[in-house]
């Protein structure tokens, strides 16, 4: 009986419900974008975009609007300045995101340290899920809506923008359109997933469940199922545990999709260590 | 049947400043193979790449079948299969899922194949002998049948006009000539065909066109007048090695 207790224990607080309950949300939705970041490559960037929210989700407390808008406008504008740059100067591309998201990441610091009465500093970097507010909540379940309709409308055209962008543009797609909605979705699940996790540890929740999955089968859809399913196990049992254990959330979520990762690393039925070695 | 489908005047594509095509004009009929011949560098993909607006002309004009390329395009009136696919071939994709892909322009938002979509994958897969392979992850196919594949993806699309950018590279000679033959078939349904090549020997054997490029067009008309040695030494000179490679191919084509 210790093993129910252990789960049920927790339910009695509002708050470990409403963690469970958002922690669940955001590892779908970030596990659903996750695909198509480890396919496309864009695990830097993800990487950089979700260092770059800073100090959208800093201007936006201080001028009381929605934290995403901030993150979205920072979010884009953190590419657009590393496209400028690489475009207008000799210097590589990795380079220029590690210089553009640390430059804004700093100015996000320095904001916070002027306004720090009303910002927890700590909360933005690490994350605090157990006493995330009903605004906040309802926030990360708008982005979730937008994001989970935008890819399943749009599913089949981002397989193939990250695929063979070149093809989609010669049978007329828009692939600036489809760059620039990958692109937004993905500072807007920075901003969910910054609820839960943390700015720091965001990128796991953007990276590690694809990653996971694309070890575990050849077929798209199954690939995001996977995943998907790998994010809310994850984000579900990473807060039951960082509640027993009184240890970092974020930190327990993305421990919890590490050691999946290294378990589907080592034992995937094709692409795993094993697999592979008795092959050869 | 005669009309002009592949309109290009007067085009220049600078990359960084640096010319890679200039002033290069070209009018291809409807129904016709034209073979695009030029050594490594001489501008065989700019050209291609110029058509399907994927580089800009820093001037010119390009039309095909009187429209300009986004119209073209959206009309699924052309199909271009490039150099080397610069696609991650350890993607999750499988050899029916890439064909499918040739028939996105044909379909609504969500992209939901109908059955006539369906019909048409298989019938190109078929074509292209690769329908037995279909479920196959892109990756664990050989060179030749990852040409075909995208080879199948572009008839999939059923678009008049073909763009190819040496289809043959690293393909063996019986896929070579498998798409050659499909090349004919499609030149009698009206297809235009645009084809860039390095295969000198097989050139008069399907194109009744060529294109002889080297940083601009230096001939282009029916192979039997253009393609001469002649031309093909301007073509090919200054490089000793493709030039009597080039001569070596005409006289085995002759003998
Ligand atoms: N993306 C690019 N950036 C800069 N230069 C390029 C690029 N693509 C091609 N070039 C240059 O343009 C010229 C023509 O190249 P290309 O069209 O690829 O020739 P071909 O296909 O006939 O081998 C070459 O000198 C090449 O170095
Ligand atoms: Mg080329």
């Amino acid at each position: 009986m210790d093993i129910i207790q252990w789960f049920v224990a927790p339910l009695q607080y509002e708050f470990m419900v409403k963690a469970i309950l958002v922690s669940a949300l955001v590892g779908v939705v970030c596990s659903a974008l996750s695909c198509y970041m480890t396919l496309k490559g864009w695990a830097l960037m993800g990487d950089a975009v979700s260092h770059a929210v800073m100090p959208g989700v800093v201007i936006a407390y201080i001028l009381n609007i929605p934290l995403a808008i901030g993150a979205f406008v920072f979010g884009v504008g953190s590419v657009i300045a590393i496209g400028f740059v690489k475009a207008k100067t000799r210097i590589k591309e990795d380079t220029v995101i590690g210089l553009v998201f640390t430059g804004f990441f700093a100015l996000g610091l320095v904001l916070i340290s002027k306004v720090k009465s009303e910002i927890d500093l700590t909360h933005i970097l690490f994350g605090n899920v157990l006493g995330i507010s009903n605004d906040d909540i309802l926030q990360t379940v708008i982005i979730s809506v937008i994001t989970l309709a935008t890819l399943a409308v749009l599913r089949k055209d981002l397989i193939l923008f990250c695929f063979d962008s070149t093809h989609a543009r010669s049978i007329g797609l828009n692939t600036t359109f489809l760059y620039y909605v990958l692109l937004s979705l993905l500072s807007l699940t920075a901003v969910a997933g910054l609820q839960t996790v943390g700015i720091i540890l965001v990128v796991a929740m953007l990276v590690t469940p694809g990653a996971t999955a694309y070890l575990l089968s050849d077929n798209f859809d199954h690939i995001t199922l996977i995943a998907m399913a790998s994010g809310v196990f994850s984000s579900v049992i990473g807060t039951y545990i960082s509640y027993h254990i009184d240890g970092s959330t974020g930190g327990c979520i993305v421990v919890v999709q590490t050691l999946l990762f290294i378990i589907a690393m080592i034992f995937a039925p094709k692409h795993g260590l094993l697999a592979r070695s008795t092959k050869n | 049947m005669n009309e002009i489908s592949i309109d290009i005047e007067d085009v220049t594509v600078a990359y960084h400043g640096k010319v890679a095509l200039e002033s290069a004009s070209l009018q291809l009929k409807t129904g016709t193979i034209c073979g695009l011949i030029g050594m490594n560098g001489a501008g065989k993909s700019t050209l291609l790449k110029a058509i399907m607006g994927f580089v800009k002309p820093t001037k010119g004009r390009i039309l095909i079948n009187k429209l300009p390329i986004r119209q073209v395009q959206k009309n699924n009136l052309v199909a271009y299969v490039p150099q080397s696919e610069e696609v991650d071939w350890n993607f999750p994709v499988s050899v029916h899922d890439v064909v499918m892909m040739g028939r996105y322009g044909y379909m609504n938002l969500l992209r939901i194949p109908k059955f006539h979509d369906k019909n048409i994958v298989q019938e190109s897969l078929e074509r292209v002998e690769m329908w037995q392979m279909q479920d196959r992850q892109i990756g664990e196919l050989s060179g030749g049948q990852k040409k075909r594949t995208f080879f199948a993806r572009a008839l999939a699309q059923e678009s008049t006009v073909l763009l190819l950018d040496e289809p043959f590279a690293g393909v063996d000679i019986k896929t070579e000539k498998m798409m050659i033959n499909l090349l004919m078939e499609l030149r009698q349904k009206g297809y235009t065909i645009l084809i860039s090549t390095h295969d000198l020997a097989s050139i008069k054997t399907f194109c009744d066109q060529v294109v002889l490029i080297n940083r601009t067009i230096l001939a282009y008309g029916n192979t039997a007048d253009v393609f001469t040695e002649e031309n093909l030494s301007r073509t090919f000179g200054g490089s000793i090695g493709d030039l009597s490679l080039a001569k070596n191919l005409l006289t085995q084509e002759d003998r």
